[in-house]
């Protein structure tokens, strides 16, 4: 199915995520990487490591509200997967993420905003194995 | 007053994903449909969040430790090995199955859509079968 291009609004979106990394490394020095953000929310190590990230957490839930408040109506969300493959790809990004210390904020945002090597190679080879796996499904075994 | 801004910054970065258009499956896969219904928009997100994230840190690095905190906790790793690249691949291929990456799922939860909770439960499930796994292999390090 179609989607609309959105270049101003992805833009700003980019650029909000971007303004939230900076601010919390600002404030708490930590990197805005949403796997081990909860990762350390729901296998914590210890009280003190905890509070934040749940506080952390719980403002992400509040964003497609404050879309609402803004644009009248919650934000798109369409999802083409059936819900077998929506549950096979949920479990393929949470070994992912875990085994390869990130994702696309840890690693995509932060991790190349930082010049890591690591970060550059890991983002480089999920794309591509995204692009991959889009275009397998898509075009060559869906239709 | 330091849980409120962090959740604060919470807000910012969920507001940030819902605009983007990170959250909705649809958009993400299409950025990768490349020889179908093509997208480019997602292009931008990374575009802003990155030139954003790297100018900040340049600025907020200089300072001596955070305002809330003793140290930067940045990580040292530079190594390149088959673990990073591995889990990379798995995490690539569960995102172009599902269109839904951590970041993006997290704040969609709260539109209270029964599939993102289905999404997450999984990606859930997913974090913990690999951290035991891990568990029982040498070298713990798992995911900053």
């Amino acid at each position: 199915m179609e989607t609309e291009f959105t270049p101003f609004a992805s833009l700003a979106g980019g650029t909000l995520i971007g303004l939230a990394a900076v601010c919390l490394m600002y404030l708490r020095g930590r990197i805005m990487g949403a796997t081990g953000i909860l990762a350390g929310a729901i296998m914590p190590t210890g009280l003190a490591d905890w509070g934040w990230r749940v506080a952390l957490l719980a403002g992400m839930f509040v964003g497609p509200w404050v879309y609402l408040l803004v644009a009248g109506q919650f934000p798109p969300i369409t999802v083409p997967a059936s819900t077998t493959m929506l549950i096979l790809g949920g479990l393929l990004v949470g070994i992912g993420v875990t085994v390869g210390s990130g994702c696309t904020s840890g690693h995509g945002v932060c991790g190349m905003a930082r010049l890591s090597p690591r970060s550059f190679v890991a983002t480089a080879t999920f794309m591509a194995a995204t692009g991959l796996t889009v275009f397998l499904l898509r075009h060559v075994w869906g239709g | 007053m330091r849980l409120f801004l962090t959740f604060l910054i919470g807000v910012t970065f969920g507001t940030g994903i819902v605009l983007s258009g990170m959250a909705n499956p649809a958009k993400v896969i299409n950025f990768f449909d490349v020889a179908g219904t093509w997208d480019p928009s997602l292009a931008f997100v990374m575009g802003g969040a990155v030139v954003t994230t790297f100018i900040g840190y340049r600025i907020v690095l200089q300072r001596p430790k955070p305002v809330f905190g003793q140290t930067f906790d940045v990580p040292q790793n530079r190594t390149l090995d088959r673990r990073l690249l591995g889990g990379a691949a798995v995490f690539g291929v569960g995102w172009g199955i599902a269109g839904f990456c951590p970041g993006g799922a997290l704040p969609a939860l709260g539109t209270f859509n029964p599939q993102v909770g289905v999404f997450v439960a999984a990606l859930i499930a997913g974090m913990m079968l690999a951290r035991l796994a891990l568990s029982r292999m040498p070298a713990p390090k798992v995911a900053q």
